[in-house]
Parts: structure tokens; sequence; C-alpha cells
């Protein structure tokens, strides 16, 4: 047995061995690590210590630097780490350290070994220890092991001390309960004239007072005189975190360290001190006007710095300054717009967010527009975050910076144009949201939703897809204000329709319905019989909105939708006065022709054309959803469904009476047209925002199981295929259903972008019947200027310039109010219209962690002030009282020793009498302070710590101040 | 806890050294030492030293073929966190004179036990390089 252990020593592979070897492997790396590991796995079973522990050695570099898994061996690690031997343990509580967890069943059985090393005489024994524990310490070895790093916080091998002390951080984050014990020993330490341990113990404060700084605040004395005296620039940085948080908590505390931290930025040579100052004073010390002044001043240095990082971090810097000091930023405006050029991404987007916190609504339309010229120019990630910023800025508060909505739904469309654009769910979310809360936008929607629509070459970018949604949404909607309906159909029946998902593909069908049922209305409506007063009725819709928008009467017929239409038209004669002047030959969107819009006053011949272009409409769409019944999208199924089955039902009745008398017309009239009024009425609900908290209002019905499993579900529908979401399922089914030759198109079309614009003409020759005009298609090149024009570097400055200027303006157009037209009604809801504010205050995360310490240091520190009757405060005493009443004895134990090392000459055997109960502790803490008192007065000052608290003690002595002040005792600095 | 990782990586995107101070599954450090290196590799020198990656703040610097990334939280000081990695090269050129990846490589346990001595619990605790190599030198003189 010992010969086989000698051999295997003897020709086991050392680490060094290994890493050679691998650096000459020919076998691949993967290969070659697991024939190591296979070796290793032989080796490691091996009783001898020196090969296990060689072997282990070897797997925990594998896993560290190649990613091996090592949990397999975590038994060995503990056998390792037992090891006599320094080398030995040394190399299992490494691996232990990198591949134990919560999980790891052995851990349970390292306890004692442990507890046995902590207590060691070698310190490198504790040492490793400490730095395990500090690593996977669990509540259980926490709690199991909190005498033993007690003691080491105060021993005297400083070695071991700094350690432990950062050790604590992590037990009390497992187990609250040790702060009692624990905590004051650690207040110690930062007393302590050994740099080491100082360094250490702020370090623990500092991540004890990120997370609830309230509790931390009776130890401001320390803190300040540590900012004070110490010369590590370390450690002052540290300690001032620390005064970041404190600082906002009480107004005096800010009072007294505002000098030391100006005078730290003004004389420190060290960059990141003066910075620590800068954000410190930035965030806690914001209402101190010299000392923003100072460090908006450091800022500036920073922000035109050589060095990319100082640029960065002073960028980042004005940003948190940004709420409070609007006006360092517009002080450095320069910097920052300059910055949005920069080689460096992160720069460019801080710059970004800088530029908007500038925005007003005086001029955000102009620096919007000189944005997305930035936007066409960058790279896409850059281009997106431009146009998130923008959007994110606008929305805020309700559209509360937007005046003019028709220019900001134009740009909406504009960004949707940009190739690059993958926002499109909050423009779609921004587009439906405009539309329900500002009626006065919904004409320009609607015409921005048409440019989307109408142009073919959009649905092919997958990132589109939801603001064509969108689109199809507010045409529909609103189709009342559309200056062509049939145009509008379309477009939405178009075959790259195809291309759309199934969910988006169902809205299209849906906004189908409903324009069809606007347009079958209107047809209606005209055949009324009330003859001539509705010539040129369904074009001349136009010119009658627009007429009507003068006439606030008027205005809110119109707008409630079709079904006030009839009234509408007979309220406003100056509709039929000036047919002529239509506002859409005005704008030069001529299409009149088309659909037969003729000003001839021969009621018959238009009548005629009408029909004929509402017959035609309703062929095309039984045309191009009769393949759409064999969808395997239930929903786009049913809805086609529904409006072809009203389209046959239509059809029927209107070419029926088309040659036949006027009589018999009317009256067949009658029954269609009492189908399309209860369809109309459907519609013309106005639809509103809805409140986030609306669900929430609503009554779960009895019997309703909302949180069923649903799991059988699987097995029943395991084999039926779910149609997916992608667009790639719809497209195929649908070309085999449709005839040969428009299959065939289809796939060209799919075949590449770059054939679209030739395959499009094809197109439109050979299927004129359901395209849109040919002329307008052609017109929309023209109206966008493509987003990848290059446009020279010169103009990247003149723009940069520009926004200079631009910013300039915001400081004195703020006040100036140049609004040309009032600013439209938004809808507001009273409650739940803000979404609930995603970045809430870090909430003192461990409640028994925070109530632990304040119990420690309020009874500790401030005996006196706390007999103070304080109600909150009590309550959380009864808590952790209730706590320690609950925990078992040991944490009582532990109460006890705390108190047997406290010299406490006085009462000797008070420790016997205390049970735990903080009513006797606080009690003999008052009797000590008195001591300590005594002590003091006899001149025996020793540390700033003692002065301080002899100082709060008189101040509790005086009844007046005790009822005044809160418990924190702030004073102490004063 | 101020500091979540150290890495070292040279320019091929080999790792050299990881120490993490939370746990993190070996899938989810694998994943995220390569989203981190292919981020901060394609950096130049012209832009900063900082890139911000899912909930950490990544400070990193180069030395010769080898990135020191540090991952911290977002309260830390980015400055003074590239001087503790310059205090760390520093440190490791003081103990192996005129230090390069081969010895990194190679006394792997030994930048552990200076990373030991300089950072626990995420906490930096010495900043002295004389303290941090005291015990290393003790360990190589009693071996």
């Amino acid at each position: 047995m010992a010969g086989s252990s000698i051999m295997e020593n003897l020709f086991q592979r050392s680490l060094e061995d290994l890493i050679k070897a691998m650096r000459l492997q020919l076998i691949g790396e993967s290969t070659f690590i697991s024939k190591a590991t296979e070796e290793i796995r032989r080796e490691i079973k091996s009783t001898d210590q020196q090969t296990k522990s060689t072997a282990l050695h070897k797997l925990s570099y594998l896993s560290s630097v190649h990613g091996v898994d090592m949990s397999w061996a975590s038994f060995h690690v503990v056998e390792v780490m037992s090891s006599s031997k320094f080398a030995h343990k040394r190399i299992g509580y490494h691996a232990a350290a990198q591949s134990f967890n919560d999980d790891t069943p052995v851990l349970l059985l390292i306890t004692n070994q442990l507890r046995k090393d902590l207590s060691s005489t070698n310190e490198f024994e504790v040492s490793l220890a400490l730095d395990l524990l500090s690593r996977i310490a669990t509540l259980d070895l926490a709690r199991d092991l909190t005498t033993e790093v007690f003691k080491l916080l105060a021993t005297a091998r400083v070695f071991v001390r700094k350690k432990a002390i950062a050790v604590v951080l992590r037990v009390f984050d497992k187990y609250p309960d040790a702060v009692r014990v624990c905590f004051k020993r650690l207040v110690e330490n930062l007393e302590s004239s050994d740099p080491q341990v100082v360094t250490a113990v702020i370090g623990v404060f500092c991540e004890l007072a990120a997370k609830d700084p309230r509790s931390y605040l009776p130890l401001a004395p320390e803190f300040y005189r540590i900012l004070i005296d110490s010369k590590n620039n370390w450690v002052l940085i540290k300690v001032l975190k620390v005064f970041a948080k404190l600082a906002p908590l009480e107004h005096r505390l800010g009072k007294r360290i505002v000098e030391p931290v100006c005078d730290h930025m003004r004389r420190s040579g060290a960059k990141s001190l003066v910075f620590e100052c800068v954000r410190t004073v930035l965030t806690g010390l914001s209402d101190y006007d010299s000392a923003v002044q100072l460090a908006v001043e450091k800022v500036r240095e920073l922000v035109v710095d050589q060095d990319p990082n100082l640029r960065y971090l002073g960028l980042q810097a004005l940003s948190v300054a940004a709420p409070k000091h609007l006006w360092a930023v517009l002080e450095n405006k320069e910097a920052v717009v300059k910055s949005l050029s920069d080689d460096d991404l992160n720069i460019k987007i801080e710059s970004l967010r800088l530029l908007m916190a500038m925005v007003s609504e005086s001029h955000v339309a102009d620096i919007s527009k000189v944005l997305l010229n930035y936007a066409l120019k960058s790279d896409p990630g850059f281009c997106n975050e431009i146009l998130d910023s923008i959007l994110k800025t606008c929305c805020n508060n309700v559209y509360e910076i937007v005046v003019d909505f028709d220019w900001y739904v134009s740009l909406l469309g504009e960004m949707a144009m940009i190739p690059n654009c993958q926002n499109g769910e909050e423009i779609e979310n921004q587009l439906v949201d405009i539309g329900m809360r500002v009626k006065d936008a919904r004409m320009e929607l609607v015409r921005v939703g048409r440019d989307l629509l109408i142009d073919p070459a959009l649905l092919g970018n997958v990132h589109l897809h939801r603001i064509l949604c969108a689109a199809a949404w507010v045409a529909g909607e609103y189709v009342e204000f559309a200056s062509n309906p049939f145009e509008l159909v379309d477009a939405l029946l178009q075959p790259r329709t195809s291309l759309l998902p199934p969910s988006i593909r169902a809205v299209y069908i849906n906004s189908v319905l409903k324009i069809l049922i606007f347009c079958l209305d209107c047809y209606l409506l005209q055949n009324d019989g009330s003859g001539s007063l509705y010539s040129g009725n369904l074009d001349g819709r136009q010119s009658e909105l627009f007429s009507v928008k003068n006439d606030t009467e008027a205005t809110e017929l119109a707008t409630c939708g079709g079904s006030n239409y009839e009234q509408d038209v007979g309220f406003n004669p100056r509709n039929t006065a000036e047919p002529s002047e239509d506002l859409s030959v005005e704008n030069g969107i001529d299409r009149a022709a088309m659909h037969g819009k003729t000003f001839t006053s021969n009621l018959l011949e238009k009548k005629n054309s009408m029909q004929e272009s509402i017959v035609s409409l309703l062929n095309r769409i039984e045309l191009i959803f009769g393949p759409l019944i064999a969808n395997q999208d239930v929903e786009v199924l049913e809805r086609a469904q529904n409006i072809l089955s009203l389209v046959q039902l239509i059809k029927e009745e209107i070419i029926d009476n088309s040659g036949q008398s006027v009589d018999i017309m009317e009256k067949k009239d009658t029954r269609v047209s009492a189908i399309i009024n209860s369809m109309r009425d459907a519609f013309t609900t106005e639809l509103g925002p809805v409140s986030i908290s609306a669900q929430g209002r609503v009554a779960v019905p009895d019997g309703l199981v909302l949180k069923d499993n649903l799991d059988d579900l699987q097995e029943i529908c395991g084999d039926t295929e779910l149609p997916s979401s992608s667009f790639g399922t719809g497209g195929p089914h649908l070309t085999t259903n449709s005839d040969a030759s428009s299959s065939n198109l289809l796939n060209n079309e799919e075949s590449g972008p770059l054939n679209e614009c030739t395959s499009l003409i094809e197109h439109r020759k050979r299927h004129g019947l359901y395209y849109l005009p040919t002329e307008k298609s052609e017109i929309v090149p023209d109206e966008y200027p493509r987003a990848n024009d290059p446009k020279s570097n010169s103009n990247v400055n003149d723009e940069a310039a520009e926004l200079v200027k631009l910013t300039e303006q915001s400081l004195l157009l703020k006040k100036r109010t140049n609004q040309t037209k009032p600013r439209p009604v938004v809808v507001k809801l009273d409650d739940g219209d803000i979404a609930p504010i995603s970045v809430k205050r870090p909430e003192p995360r461990d409640d028994s962690l925070s109530g632990a310490i304040k119990d420690v240091l309020l009874g500790n520190e401030t005996g006196p002030s706390v007999s103070r009757s304080y109600p909150s405060d009590k309550s959380s005493r009864k808590q952790t009282e209730k706590k320690k009443l609950s925990t078992n004895g040991r944490s009582e134990m532990k109460e006890n020793e705390v108190d047997a090392e406290k010299p406490d000459p006085e009462s000797p055997n008070s420790s016997s009498k205390n049970h735990g109960h903080s009513k006797h502790r606080r009690h003999r803490v008052k009797e000590k302070s008195v001591e300590g008192e005594e002590h003091d007065q006899r001149g025996k000052k020793k540390s700033g710590h003692h002065h301080g608290r002899r100082k709060t003690h008189q101040r509790a002595k005086s009844p007046l101040n005790v009822v005044s002040q809160t418990p924190v005792i702030p004073d102490f600095l004063l | 806890m101020g500091i979540r990782f150290v890495l070292m990586v040279n320019k091929q995107g080999q790792t050299r050294l990881a120490q993490y101070y939370e746990y993190l599954t070996l899938e989810e450090r694998r994943a995220l030492e390569g989203e981190i290196v292919r981020k901060c590799l394609a950096r130049s020198d012209y832009q900063c030293s900082f890139v911000e990656h899912r909930k950490y703040k990544i400070v990193y610097r180069r030395y010769a073929s080898l990135f020191f990334l540090v991952g911290v939280d977002n309260e830390e000081n980015e400055l003074a966190i590239l001087e503790f990695i310059h205090l760390l090269v520093e440190t490791m050129d003081r103990h192996f004179g005129n230090v390069c990846e081969l010895d990194i490589m190679f006394h792997l346990e030994k930048v552990h036990f200076m990373l030991e001595e300089m950072v626990v619990n995420g906490c930096i605790v010495e900043t002295n390089k004389a303290n941090i190599l005291a015990p290393i030198q003790l360990m190589d003189k009693s071996s």
C-alpha cells in the first residue's frame, strides 16, 4: 500500500507539469482537459495526502480557468481541508472557496473544522478559515461561528483582525442576530489607531450604510474624525461614501462636513478622491451652494479632459446634478454637445441623457429634429438610443413637454421610417395612446398611419410590424378623418401583409371591417334620398371636416364619430356650398378620379360611380380574405370569416338592386342599412385610455380559478402544433392557397429586399386590381429623405453648433411661451396614469439586520436618549425582543459573554442579573455612562469618541433638549 | 459588497484568473466572462475604461497583452478601482520581477493569495504592498 502511494506520488503530474503540457498539447484543448480530468478523478481517490492535494490543486486550477465542473469533488475538498499540513490545507480551502455554495451538502461537515482553524494559533490558518467564511458562510455557519469571529475582532494580531472585520459583513448578512454580539466591537475598531484595521472597518460600514443609512447616524462622530484625520485616500473615499448616504438624513451633519469635504476637493491631487468629493457634494450636499459651485468647477475640468475616463465620469456627475442644478449642465453644454460625437458609445449615451435633461417644451421640436439627423448617421445601437431617449422624454408625464401634437405624431412617423429603428413597441404604444388621449391629433395620426400603411417595403421589416399594427388600428378606429378610406383598405389588403405575424394581421382585418362599415354607411346615407345635399359626400368628407373645425359646436359632433354624420352635415350647409374647395385638392393629394369623385350635379351618375367603387371594394375583400379561411391562426381565421359573411350578405343586396327601380332599391337598402347602422353603432363608442389599476377594480367572479395548474393541458395538446407567432408560418400557407401566379410573385418578393421595387412594379401591372394607385407609392421616397443618404462631416459640426445654440435658448425661452396654437386637451386619468416608478428607493433590505443594529447602537451608545418614549422605536424594540426570546439560549449566552468582557468594575454581579432584556441592559448602560462621565470629569479624556459621548449625556440630562431631539444624537458634532 | 469579481484575460480572450466574490454557477460564470470579454476587448484605447454590463459596472485596464477586469456594483468609485488594478499589478511586479502573463499562469495560487490579502468579501482591506506580500514571502521562505 505504502509502496503504491509512493509510486503514485512519483508519477503524478504536478500543476506545473499540467500547465506546460497544456501549452504543448496537440490534441485540442477540450480533449486534453477531459483527459486531465480523468487522471485527476483517479488520483484524487488516493489515500496519500500529497497525491490527493496535488490532484485537487490541478482540479481547482482547471475549474477556475477552464470552467471544469468540480462539484463532484466536494468531499475530497473537505478531506484536504482537514489536512494537518498547511500547504495541503491551503489547497483545500482555496478549492472550497471556489466551488462551495449554499447547496453543497458537505457544508455541514466543515463547521468544526472551521471552528478549529479559526481558533488556531497559526494566524495563516485563521486567515484561510476567515477567507472561506467570507465566501461561503450560510445562516448555519454564521450562527455557529459567531463566537469565534467575535473573539477575532479584538485580537492583537492585526493580520487576522482586519479579515475578521471584513467577514463580519457576511455574518451580519446571513445571521442578523450576530449584530448583538459583534457590533460593539466592530465600532470599537473604528477608533483603532492601526490604519489597516481602519481601512477594513470603514469598508464594512460603507457597505452597511449603503443598505440602511439611518441606523448609522449615531456613528457620525467616528466617521467625522476619520474624515478629518485620515491621510489614506482609500479610507477617505469610503468615508465620503458613508457621508453621502448620511448627510441627506440629517441637516446638521451636512453643515459640519461640507467644509472638510471641500477642503479635500481643493487640496487633493488624487483624481479618485476629488471625484468622490464631487459625487458626495452633488448627491448628499446639494443644498450647499458654495460646495456645489466648487464641485461643478471640478466637473468642468473633467468634461474637457483628454482622458476619456474623466470625460465619462464628468458627464455622469453632471447627470447626477441635473435634477437639482440644471444650470450646471447648461454651463457645460458645449462640452456635452461635443461629446455626442465622441468615439465612445458610453460617452455618447451620457451626453444624450444630459441633452434630453436640458430639453424644454419651447425647443423640443428643434432638438428632436437635430437628434434625428444624428440618429440617421449613427450606428444602429446609438441610433436606437437616440430614438429611445426622444420617445421617453416626450411621453414623460403624459406628453407634458409636447405642445404641438401634429408635429409629434409626424415625428413618430419619421422615426418609423428610419431603417435602423428598433423601438417599434414604444412607438406603437405612443401612437395608440395619443389617438385615445388627444382628439385633435387624430387627423394627423390617420395621415401618418396611411403613409406607413401604403408603403409595401415597410412590411418586410420585422421591427416595424408593431408600428404598422398601431397604424392599422388608428386607420380603422379614426377612419372618419381619412382623406380616402378606399385607399386605406387597399393598403390594408395588399398581399405583402402575409409577411405580418398573425396577431397583427388580425388587427389589419379588423381595421378593414371598420373602414368597410364606414364606407357603406356613407354610401347608404347618400342613397337615402336626401338628394343633392349629399353630392360628393364621401369624398367631400375632408372638406366637411375642415370646415367643421372652425365651428366649435360641430367639432364635437364630428369627432364623436360617424353616428352623428347625418346631423352634422345637416347643420353644416357650408359643406355643400364649397365642395370644390376641397382641402384634399389643395394638398395636392388628388385621389378624386380614382374613386369617382365628380362634382357634377348628376345624382345618378354619382350614385353609379359610388356603387361601382363599393362593389369593387367588396370584391377585393372577398378575393383577399377568401384564402384566409384556411389560415392556421384562429384569430385571423375567425375575423376573416366574419367579414366575409358580412360582405356576402351586403353584396347580394347591393348588386341585386342595380338596374332596378328606385323604389325597390330603397326598400332593399333599408335592410342593409339596418345592419350597417347597428354595426356602425358598435364601432362608434369612443375608446379612451385605461387606467393601469383598472384591472384591480374588477372583482374576480365566483368560481373562477385564476391560478389553476394547466400542466394537463400540455398532454392533451401536446401533439397539435401551436401556431408560432412568427410570420413565417402564415406566409407559405397563404401562398399555397392563392393562385399560382401570385404565389410565384410572392416568392420573388421574399427572395430579397433589393428586388422589391421591380417585383412590385410587375405586381401592379398584373394585378392592378388590388394595388394602390401607382403614383402614390412613387411619391413616398420623395416625401421622406431616405435614411442612409450620407451627410458630410462638416454637417456634424454645423449640427453641433446648432445644438449648442438650441440648448442656449432653453434658458431664455423657458419663461417665454411662444405658442402659436393652444395645446390640445390631453385626456388624463385621475389615478394610475403614470406607471409606478420602477426605481424604488432601496428599502432597508434586511429589517432584522437594521433593527438589530438600531437596537445595539441606541441601546449601547445612547442609552439615555432611548429611554424616552418613541413609538416607532418602541415597536421595533419589541420586535427584536420577541426575536431574542424566540432564539434559543445561545444568543443569550453570547450576550452574557459580551457583558463579561466589558470592563465593569462597578457592578460585577450585574451580568448575572441580566436576562437578555434590553430594559435591564439599558438601565445598566445608563449606570455605566454615568460612571464614564465621572471619569471624564476627572479630566481623563481619552478619545474623541469618549468626548462626544460625554456631551450627549450632558445633553440628555437637560430635559429641554431631550424633548426636542430625535433619538439619533446628531449634535455630537457641534 | 463593492468588488464582485476580478478577471484577468489575455488578448485572445483566454481567462488567466477568475476570482468571484459572490457565488455564480459555472454556466453563469462562463456566460458572464464571454460577454464581458467580448465587450471590453473590442474597445479602443480612446474609449473610456468603464462598461456597464447587467447589474455590474466593469472597470478594466490593459497591461501589455493582459486585460484586468474588475466587476463592481454601482456605488463603487471607478477611479479608485483603476488604482486598485494598478496596485495589484505593481504588487505582482514587485514579487515576480517584471511580471508577465506566464508568471500568472504558473503561479496562479500566489496571485490568488495576493488578492486574498487585498480583498476580503469584496471589500478592499489592504493597500500596502509590503503588507500584501509579507505572508507570501514567509511561505516561500518556509517551503
